[in-house]
């Protein structure tokens, strides 16, 4: 059992109510922050910390801090990205509906570092019920005084909002989300500037993952030196993964960064191993849009190290052997599942979520769904996986927001991978049409 | 000019001017999309076009700013709607599970194609994208709550049966 920072109480009865969180030591960070440090010091124990933004670039977040635009007479916001959409994940939303106050002392003490007098968790539409725990939480917050005038009697303001988004995708990206927030089309924006300097109501802001906002309170209450010293090199800190697919113990789990990927996928603490007593054939340990990888890249690298949970161990060969740690959503793909298919059905995601901004993206994403559908439904052309591997990399970084990475990179390495399995569906298309049929040769070829 | 007249409770309204009074000044238009969330819920599930209007009207923005933004979300029905929208996610995690097959079944049980409305107004099937429950899947979205674990026949028939008797439920700011 590892350190747990975020989900230590997460079971207890009754933490989403104020009067039981404060009895676990909730909002210590707040009185800490705001009576005993100046925003700087705060901001120079997030930057210690080493901690990155959780929601999937892994950005340093006290970097990201630093960069805040700070003119007189303007003010300046912090937004939450509660917009939790990669398909996988689910750590946010699970979170905050269990703790929704642990996310909310993350705010004020950030706001708190930031100079922020407003603030607001925007969360994706769909979770309305979710905004209507978060609300319920504030309005605790605020009649404890932990919010609105002089906050404990500090001298600090601070103002805390949720907003609802509408079913979009493309608002997890923090330029369209802000877009979203100012009640438009979520699309993206050119960036410079960036939000630092431009962002809400053309205001510095900053815009962190539900995760990282909720980190912060113990790098306030322990230092972030001590966080620093949890995890591996760089990867410092916990993380929460989201595990879903073909195993035993689906579920939102807090792991050091380090854990061994075997022992994430196989100990009875995490997933608990392949359902049904089946072999793993692949994964995607980040989020739909990072690289697939079959069994054997996802336990060891190339070079044959162990592969860890970390930021750098999982991205350990670049594309051509490795993946991402992304938003930590780990998806897990038994021998029974049609990579040819899976890959079908993320394109269609992506193409129905680009914001139809850029033609690459736009236009890109539709072709490949269409190229896969064909292929996967037994009319695919000899040339169409070459076709595919060009369309995706005429998307890639041909756009104004990722989107159009995280939609090229599903493909291109279902294709590095498991190519042969998109040849045969094309070479026997009878074959692989028939319900429940799956390529098989080459998770034999690569047993281990 | 055809007039279908479309009026917001006070219970409506009283929300609506809660969420303008998050943003500065000027920036009412912010509440948008919070305002079509409770237009949607105050008119059986849709936004009509007067709707819309309404919404317009209230923020004091022109009503094409809330058609542009209507259309871009997907939550937002814009034709009427059965009583129940079962919002079906059909993305990959949920596949992993089974969500292909519990989609099929309930095209089967209720005789419906996605997209499509029961002859008795009662279910629409309509697919979704990932609703972050990918843990749980395969599962449904119906108004607020979630169900999951949608995983065999018969959950489906029990989910069907329960839906049948149940009402509409009510936001918390219409309680």
């Amino acid at each position: 059992m590892g350190i747990k920072i975020l989900t230590e109480h997460i079971n207890v009865p009754g933490i989403e109510t104020l009067e039981v969180y404060r009895k676990h030591g909730g909002y210590r960070s707040v009185e800490k922050a705001l009576k005993t440090m100046t925003p700087d010091e705060v901001v120079e124990e997030v930057k210690t910390s080493g901690l990155r933004g959780r929601g999937g670039a892994g950005f340093p977040a006290g970097m990201k801090w630093s960069f805040l635009a700070k003119p007189e007479g303007v003010p300046r916001y912090l937004v939450c990205n509660a917009d939790e959409s990669e398909p996988g994940t689910f750590k946010d939303r699970v979170f905050m509906e269990k703790n929704p106050h642990a996310l909310i002392e993350g705010m004020i003490t950030s706001s708190y570092a930031l100079g922020a007098n407003t603030s607001y968790i925007y969360i994706r539409g769909e979770l309305l019920f979710v905004l209507r725990i978060l609300e319920k939480a504030i309005a605790e917050a605020y009649a404890a005084g932990l919010l609105g005038k002089n906050i404990l009697g500090s001298g600090y303001d601070l103002d805390l909002h949720v907003a609802p988004g509408g079913g979009a995708y493309i608002c997890g990206e923090e330029t369209a989300l802000l877009e979203s927030l100012e009640g438009k089309r979520g699309n993206p924006r050119n960036k410079p500037p960036f939000p630092a300097v431009k962002g809400l109501f053309q205001s510095p802001t900053v815009v962190n993952n539900v995760e990282t906002i909720a980190s912060v309170p113990w790098i306030v209450n322990n230092t972030g030196a001590e966080y620093a010293k949890i995890g591996i090199g760089r990867s410092t800190g916990t993380k929460l993964i989201s595990a879903s697919g073909n195993i035993n113990r689906p579920g939102v789990y807090e792991i050091e960064l380090g854990v061994p990927v075997e022992e994430f996928i196989y100990s009875d603490e995490y997933c608990g191993g392949i359902w049904k007593g089946k072999q793993l054939k692949a994964v995607v340990p980040g989020g739909s849009s990072v690289p697939i990888l079959p069994a054997d890249l996802i336990m060891k690298t190339a070079a044959g190290e162990q592969r860890l949970m970390t930021y750098e161990s999982l991205s350990d060969g670049g594309f051509v052997s490795g993946s991402m740690l992304g938003s930590g959503a780990f998806i897990v793909f038994d021998e029974d599942q049609c990579i040819v298919r899976n890959t079908w059905n993320y394109a269609r995601f992506y193409h129905h979520e680009s914001c139809g901004q850029c033609s690459p993206c736009r236009e890109g994403t539709g072709w490949m769904e269409r190229v896969l559908h064909r292929i996967e439904h037994g009319h695919g052309h000899q040339q169409d996986i070459d076709l595919l591997v060009s369309v995706a990399k005429q998307i890639e970084g041909n756009t104004i927001c990722p989107l159009g990475d995280a939609a090229a990179w599903p493909v291109a390495s279902a294709i590095r991978h498991f190519r042969e399995e998109f040849e045969w569906h094309i070479k026997h298309p009878q074959e692989a049409t028939a319900p429940g049929a799956v390529y098989r040769g080459q998770l034999a070829a690569a047993t281990v | 000019m055809i007039q279908n007249a479309f009026k917001f409770s006070d219970k409506a309204l009283a929300e609506i001017q809660r969420y303008i009074s998050h943003y500065p000044e000027g920036r009412q238009k912010s509440a948008l999309l919070p305002a079509l969330h409770v237009a949607q819920a105050e008119n059986n599930g849709w936004v009509s076009p007067e709707a819309m209007d309404a919404i317009a009207e209230i923020l004091n923005i022109q009503p094409i700013e809330v058609y542009e933004v209507a259309t871009f979300y997907t939550m937002f029905n814009l034709k009427p709607v059965g009583k129940h929208v079962l919002e079906v996610c059909r993305t990959g995690p949920c596949c992993l599970r089974g969500a292909d097959q519990m989609i099929e079944t309930f095209k089967q049980k209720l005789n419906i194609e996605e997209g499509e409305t029961t002859a008795d107004g009662m279910f629409t099937l309509k697919p979704v994208e990932c609703l972050a429950s990918c843990g749980t899947g395969p599962m449904l979205q119906v108004r607020e709550t979630y169900y999951e674990n949608l995983d065999s026949e018969e959950a489906v028939d029990q989910f069907i049966e329960m839906m049948r008797n149940k009402e509409v439920e009510t936001p918390e700011w219409a309680k």
